[in-house]
């Protein structure tokens, strides 16, 4: 793991701003891991603020809801922050924000007490969070409600506010300001998988989340390295730990390996040790849907970066446009020469600006030329930097040669599938070899070819 | 807003570093040893590392226009080749004998592999093979110490091979370099500052030169005295090449293991290597043939010490 330059000074102090919910808004069919939505409406269609205008039948998908009421315009190819293009639901919003949802819009928010929630057992705490559309936000966006039905019992829920990511900011504002708002998520969640240990990790840049949460639940925190050891004992109901800031610091394996000193077999998933891992931010959006009847259709972004003259974390309706995001941010000091939504370690560059936040955005970062200078790629030195910067303890230089050849058995024996992607063989590599990029390949290749390749 | 974005794949951030920077910071660390060099050999000394120093680069220019690949020898390793394989050469060799080895270094030693990154053998001391082949003599005519009107003195490992005892050399002479050898290997002092600057910028680990200079140590410790265990530790490691080549030549990222267990026996190769030549082997010295044969066995220390991958046991391995 190594520590990166963090940038995170620019918004660390940028309360969360709600941006005014835009003229057109653009859902994309596919914004969770699992089948992609089928619309449930039509071009013309009167639609309501939190209506479900998309579900599929499958085991594996996450419902999608306006962000605004309005008409459907058009469902069409638009531009998706991940996967390049993909159909979307555009909605012309009428600005009223109307809605058949007594407990909305924000403003006249009417939790339910907490005689009703108490009342509520785990399946209708696993229905409501699966109704509202709750992905996962920290990227991998699979299904929330998934992770509340784990197949085998698991003893430790892991939340996860490290927030490793260079740059972004917007887990922890919502961990200092809406700390109330996620321990009632964290009950909630605790009350589905049963568990005994809950442990609340951040890392060490973050002192004042770190203090709301104690204030919070009125323990200490505890640092880690110093003489823990791996204990499924009993412990405090909810336990903070304190991680060093580096990167991957809050990779879920990462996570579970230097919390727990455990780790996940390869091929298996946090559960098969008995440990489920959610980031902040979905807990914030499982309170809110189990508490408020709220689905998943805003969230916080942090808009940042050395182009813009105010970066601020702000709350924003899905399928908000990024070119609205940086106009409320602006105006721009310098050109911006990239465009990245997500983080900038493994955030993807954006073509257009047209591309619209979905329920996995976390950041929109704007790098000016100098920042996002494309080096010429060199040969391998094999000096070994990947090496020990991989937090997969793999060989990112073998592999990526085998991948340009297409070696994918070679690929495959360097156990190219244990690989996170999180993008630090790329940073360390003094030859600016594309490592990951070729890496993700040999996964994908290996992946289909399956025990034959 | 123009719409011309970039378009990459992640991530989108980059540590600075680049080949060329680590190449010039290596040369750097070795303006002391050269400094110290030049100092203790005179100007003769000076004139071997330029004459080295140039050749590599022409040579390494010509077999890229000629094998038409992109032209980079201002990335520092052809200059970094010239100085190391002058630093093995001794102050009072002819003039074509720094250029005809840089010549072999770069033409055989590296480009005709496929240029930086693709050979085998460490470049730099392919060359000082080849020249102690070829011309024996030039390559171990000694000049004395501080003596800059040329006369040739045999090293220390040199006098303790033909049996003669050691007289007059103390070990603080032989840290300060006050002793016959090649131009680089001499001065231990300039050598560990270097050194130094290396291991604190991160450049180089501490793992092939700790486990090199320790075998060493401990080899010539017990079977290098009269008896077992009375042998001149000491005296072993500061003697002859094993400094420069424990610090800047068995570390060359090129030739040598990717991960710190490959170089742990790496480092202990090369040393029971160099101690085994030099107390029952030819020659007086053995830390470059010791480099270069541990060099030929890193692809296979390589495919036995990988690291552990997360989420295996170690059975997995087995």
């Amino acid at each position: 793991m190594i520590k990166l330059e963090e940038h995170k000074d620019l918004t660390v102090n940028q309360g969360i701003e709600k941006l005014a919910a835009p003229a057109k808004v653009y859902l994309p069919l596919s914004q969770h891991l699992g089948k992609i939505c089928a619309p449930l409406v039509r071009a013309a269609d009167t639609v309501l603020l939190a209506q479900k205008i998309a579900a599929a039948q499958a085991h594996v998908f996450s419902p999608i809801h306006s962000s605004v009421s309005g008409r459907v315009a058009a469902i069409e190819d638009w531009p998706h922050p991940v996967l390049g293009r993909c159909k979307a639901i555009a909605i012309e919003n009428d600005g009223l924000d109307r809605t058949e949802n007594p407990c909305l819009p924000a403003g006249r928010e009417k939790p339910k007490t907490e005689d009703e929630i108490g009342r509520l057992t785990p399946e209708e705490i696993r229905s409501l969070v699966f109704e509202a559309g709750v992905v996962g936000m920290g990227g991998a966006s699979l299904p929330s409600h998934i992770k509340l039905f784990p197949p085998k019992p698991v003893d430790t829920l892991i939340i996860n506010a490290a927030e490793c990511e260079p740059y972004l900011t917007c887990d922890y504002r919502l961990a200092l300001e809406k700390t109330k708002e996620i321990l009632l998520g964290i009950g909630l969640i605790k009350k589905c998988l049963a568990v005994k240990n809950v442990i609340i990790a951040i890392e060490d840049n973050k002192p004042a989340a770190i203090k709301a949460f104690e204030e919070a639940f009125g323990s200490r925190f505890s640092v880690l390295g110093s003489r823990r050891k791996p204990n499924t004992e009993h412990r405090e109901p909810i336990e903070g730990v304190v991680l060093r800031s580096q990167y991957p610091q809050g990779g879920e394996k990462q996570l579970i390996k230097n919390i727990l000193g455990k780790e996940v077999p390869s091929g298996k998933l946090p559960f098969d040790v008995g440990v489920v891992v959610h980031n902040v931010a979905t807990v914030f959006a499982i309170y809110e849907a189990v508490y408020l009847n709220k689905p998943l259709y805003e969230r916080v972004v942090t808009v940042t970066g050395s182009c813009l003259t105010h970066p601020k974390n702000l709350l924003v309706r899905i399928g908000t446009p990024i070119s609205e995001l940086i106009a409320a941010c602006g105006p721009l000091k310098k050109e911006p020469a990239k465009i990245i939504i997500g983080g900038p370690m493994m955030g993807s560059a954006q073509y257009s600006l047209e591309a619209p936040v979905i329920k996995s955005t976390g950041g929109v970062v704007l790098l000016d030329k100098r920042e996002a200078k494309v080096q010429e790629e060199e040969f391998c030195i094999r000096c070994g930097a990947c090496v020990r910067a991989c937090p997969a303890g793999l060989e990112p230089c073998l592999i990526n040669l085998a991948s340009e050849k297409e070696k994918w058995t070679e690929a495959k024996i360097y156990r190219t599938l244990d690989c996170i992607e999180c993008g630090l063989c790329n940073y360390v590599c003094p030859a600016h070899r594309p490592l990951t990029q070729s890496i993700k390949r040999a996964k994908l290749e290996v992946a289909k070819g399956g025990q034959a390749a | 807003m123009k719409n011309n974005l970039l378009v990459s794949a992640a991530p989108h951030l980059h540590n600075k570093e680049s080949v060329s920077k680590i190449m010039w910071l290596v040369v750097l660390s070795l303006l002391p040893v050269g400094a110290a060099g030049v100092f203790i050999f005179g100007v003769s000394a000076f004139r071997v590392i330029i004459l080295a120093t140039a050749s590599s680069i022409v040579t390494e220019g010509i077999c890229q226009i000629i094998s038409r690949r992109k032209v980079t020898v201002l990335d520092g390793s052809a200059a970094l080749t010239g100085i190391l394989l002058a630093f093995n050469l001794p102050a009072q060799a002819p003039w074509w004998l720094p250029a005809a080895g840089a010549i072999f270094s770069i033409a055989i030693g590296k480009q005709i592999f496929g240029g930086l990154g693709q050979n085998i053998f460490n470049p730099a001391l392919a060359g000082r093979a080849f020249l102690m082949a070829s011309w024996p003599k030039y390559m171990t005519a000694f000049t004395a110490p501080l003596n800059y009107d040329a006369v040739t003195s045999a090293t220390p490992l040199a006098l303790l091979k033909e049996g003669h005892a050691l007289q007059n050399i103390s070990y603080l002479d032989l840290f300060l370099g006050r002793r016959g050898g090649c131009i680089g290997e001499v001065c231990v002092a300039a050598l560990l500052a270097g050194a130094a600057f290396l291991l604190l910028k991160g450049y180089i680990s501490w793992h092939i030169p700790l486990t090199y200079i320790s075998t060493v140590g401990v080899f010539s410790y017990c079977f290098g005295g009269r008896g077992l265990f009375s042998g001149d530790w000491l005296f072993a490691i500061l003697s002859g090449g094993l400094i420069l080549g424990a610090f800047f030549m068995a570390t060359d990222y090129v030739t040598s293991p990717l991960t710190s267990r490959g170089q742990v026996v790496f480092g202990i190769g090369c040393g029971l290597l160099t101690a085994v030549i030099r107390l029952w082997g030819g020659y007086p010295e053995g830390a470059s043939y010791a480099i270069l044969m541990m060099n030929a066995a890193t692809p296979i220390i390589d495919r036995y010490t990988k690291n552990r991958v997360y989420g295996y046991t170690l059975k997995a391995y087995e």
